[in-house]
């Protein structure tokens, strides 16, 4: 085994810890924006994606590539702008009422 | 040693999973989540400006037609979309994800053999698993996309010797996986990435509509992971703390989500829940029980001189759209001093927090929305709970009845308030097609019809109660 390999593993371990102390803090009133937010997150992977694209030499590393970042991009854009719609109506009740007087 | 331009792109990956992180540490709050999410996105656009960087690129064009029309299609869908039909977005943005990971997989692979690199041992694990799961999830993610717009039928699909067909398939993913690893040809890496397609799809039909909240949940959990493998492959080192982070999320998603269904994972993947028992239920519907119909205006007045009302929301509210119209009833309601609530069961709706996110579009304050657990103990002291399009999580039997197929599930106790009213198109049967004991208590009237149409109805009635 490679030395990368075996830091990767490390990191890979520690990850687990981390999300799933930070995951478990998340309210169930959140449980879709987190399932979205984290969506867009593993869209990340588009990185993967474009070094390929960018370095494709054959026309079939083109292709995979391409359809790879139009995938990936879709992934990353769909999924932040979607969360974000989604969050901006959680409201308190203060604003809610707010809004009943504006009405 | 890297040199400047390495070094600046390995900076900005650590702090992007740093971003990360923090992001989603924010999320632990609705009044900072949305910036939370920002927080995210600032992550994001870092690492893929620190990735143009890379020397290994050599030409722009194909990055950025591709990022161009992603991006486009990407936002159109996710500002267009109904809040109601927020399930399959998620389901068909998980899917691109998953898709994304097994392309990146099998073009690396090629990639390395073309240049003439050896392959480790650990780099091809990766590849084989990357491009697996990723497949997997790709089409899992599409099927279950099917299900929830309704393409396909809701009702799990099941053929003879299915378990031993997809046992086979899967015995053919695990060894093409071993030549792959073995070898360095690419032909048995483009016969996986087929058979884990066939199996992603395999595997998600044979379950039912009802259980979409665990089966998303779990695609979610696959691609996070099938992004981590990827950096494994790429040696890079924050794919692998994003990817992670998200299978973290969507494995801690899954147990909720069949805790609160009291089944195991095993159960919801393989039990094809809701096809076998649908026969059975039908046949023991009591003869000589009676169901109490009601009005709108009968509920109106219900409503009107109850001093505490409790909304229990299902899968039925989404399907007839009706958040807007039950809020403009609670709102009212308000007005006239009848205290308001929404009770929440965690599998209600088609994925985890589905409810939540339908009443929150409908400017419903979430304070007002409790949990389970907050909830059941107040129902006693409820005047009239009103339950818009919710079956399965308010029927008793999962609590008094140890034959029912639902027996064990928590459910919300609705049967303890002093009345109950029940929004439902007609007597059907809910997903786990189960007859349900409530409708015929005692202390429940049934209002029939298409929920907002009912509820607008009753809106109206209150107006002159």
């Amino acid at each position: 085994m490679s030395q990368e390999l075996i830091l990767g593993i490390y990191v890979f371990i520690m990850a687990i810890f981390v999300g799933f102390e930070v995951i478990s803090r998340v309210p169930s009133v959140l449980h879709t924006p987190l399932m979205s937010g984290t969506n867009a997150i593993h869209g990340i992977v588009v990185l993967g994606a474009m070094l390929i694209a960018g370095s494709a030499d054959t026309p079939l590393l083109h292709t995979l590539g391409f359809i790879a970042v139009v995938f990936g991009a879709a992934n990353v854009f769909g999924g932040f702008v979607v969360t974000d719609r989604m969050l901006e109506m959680f409201k308190k009740r203060e604003v809610a009422q707010t809004e009943k007087k504006d009405a | 040693m890297l040199d400047f331009r390495g070094s600046v792109i390995a900076v900005s990956y650590i702090v992007a999973a740093v971003l990360f992180i923090f992001g989603l540490k924010r999320l632990s709050s609705p009044a900072t989540a949305r910036s939370g999410n920002r927080v995210a996105a600032v992550g994001m656009a870092l690492a893929l400006a620190a990735t143009l960087l890379d020397a290994q690129i050599v030409s722009y064009w194909t990055i950025a037609l591709g990022t161009l029309i992603g991006a486009v299609m990407g936002i159109y869908f996710a500002r267009t979309v109904q809040m109601t039909a927020m399930p399959q977005m998620v389901a068909l943005f998980n899917g691109m994800g998953g898709a994304t990971a097994a392309l990146v997989s099998v073009a690396e692979f090629l990639r390395l053999t073309r240049a003439g690199e050896s392959i480790g041992v650990g780099e091809a694990t990766s590849i084989v698993l990357g491009t697996a799961i990723g497949a997997i999830s790709f089409t899992g993610s599409i099927i279950a996309f099917g299900k929830l717009q309704e393409i396909l039928p809701g009702k799990p699909l099941q053929f003879p010797l299915q378990r031993l067909i997809n046992a086979l398939i899967l015995l053919a993913v695990l060894s093409l996986g071993i030549v792959v690893v073995a070898g360095s040809d690419a032909t048995p890496l483009w016969g996986l990435f087929a058979a884990a397609l066939i199996l992603g799809a395999m595997f998600v039909l044979p379950i039912g509509g009802g259980d979409m909240p665990v089966v998303i949940s779990i695609l979610n959990s696959l691609t996070g992971l099938a992004a981590a493998l990827t950096g494994f492959v790429l040696h890079n080192q924050m794919l692998v703390v994003a990817g992670v982070l998200v299978g973290a999320s969507g494995t801690l998603l899954t147990l909720l989500m069949s805790t609160a269904m009291n089944r195991s994972v095993a159960n919801v993947l393989f039990g094809a829940f809701g096809a076998a028992s649908s026969d059975a239920a039908a046949a023991s519907t009591a003869v000589g029980r009676t169901v109490r119909q009601t009005t709108p205006e009968d509920t109106a007045i219900a409503l009107a001189y109850a001093r505490s009302v409790v909304i229990v929301p299902g899968y039925g509210l989404a399907v007839a759209e009706a958040q807007h119209t039950v809020r403009e009833l609670a709102t009212d309601l308000e007005k006239r001093g009848v205290s308001v609530k929404y009770a929440i069961h965690p599998v209600a709706g088609r994925m985890p927090g589905h409810m939540n996110v339908l009443l929150a579009e409908a400017n419903v304050p979430y304070d007002q929305l409790l949990e389970m657990d907050q909830v059941n103990g107040e129902f006693p002291q409820t005047d009239v709970v009103l339950v818009v399009g919710a079956n399965d999580v308010v029927n008793p039997a999962a609590r008094d009845d140890p034959s029912s197929p639902i027996y064990g599930m928590p459910i919300l106790d609705v049967d303890r308030a002093r009345n109950i009213i029940v929004l439902k198109r007609s007597m059907g049967h809910g997903f786990a097609g189960i007859d349900n004991a409530l409708f015929y208590h005692e202390k429940t009237r049934m209002l029939f019809g298409d929920a907002r149409q009912s509820l607008t109805q009753v809106g109206q009635a209150l107006k002159t109660a």
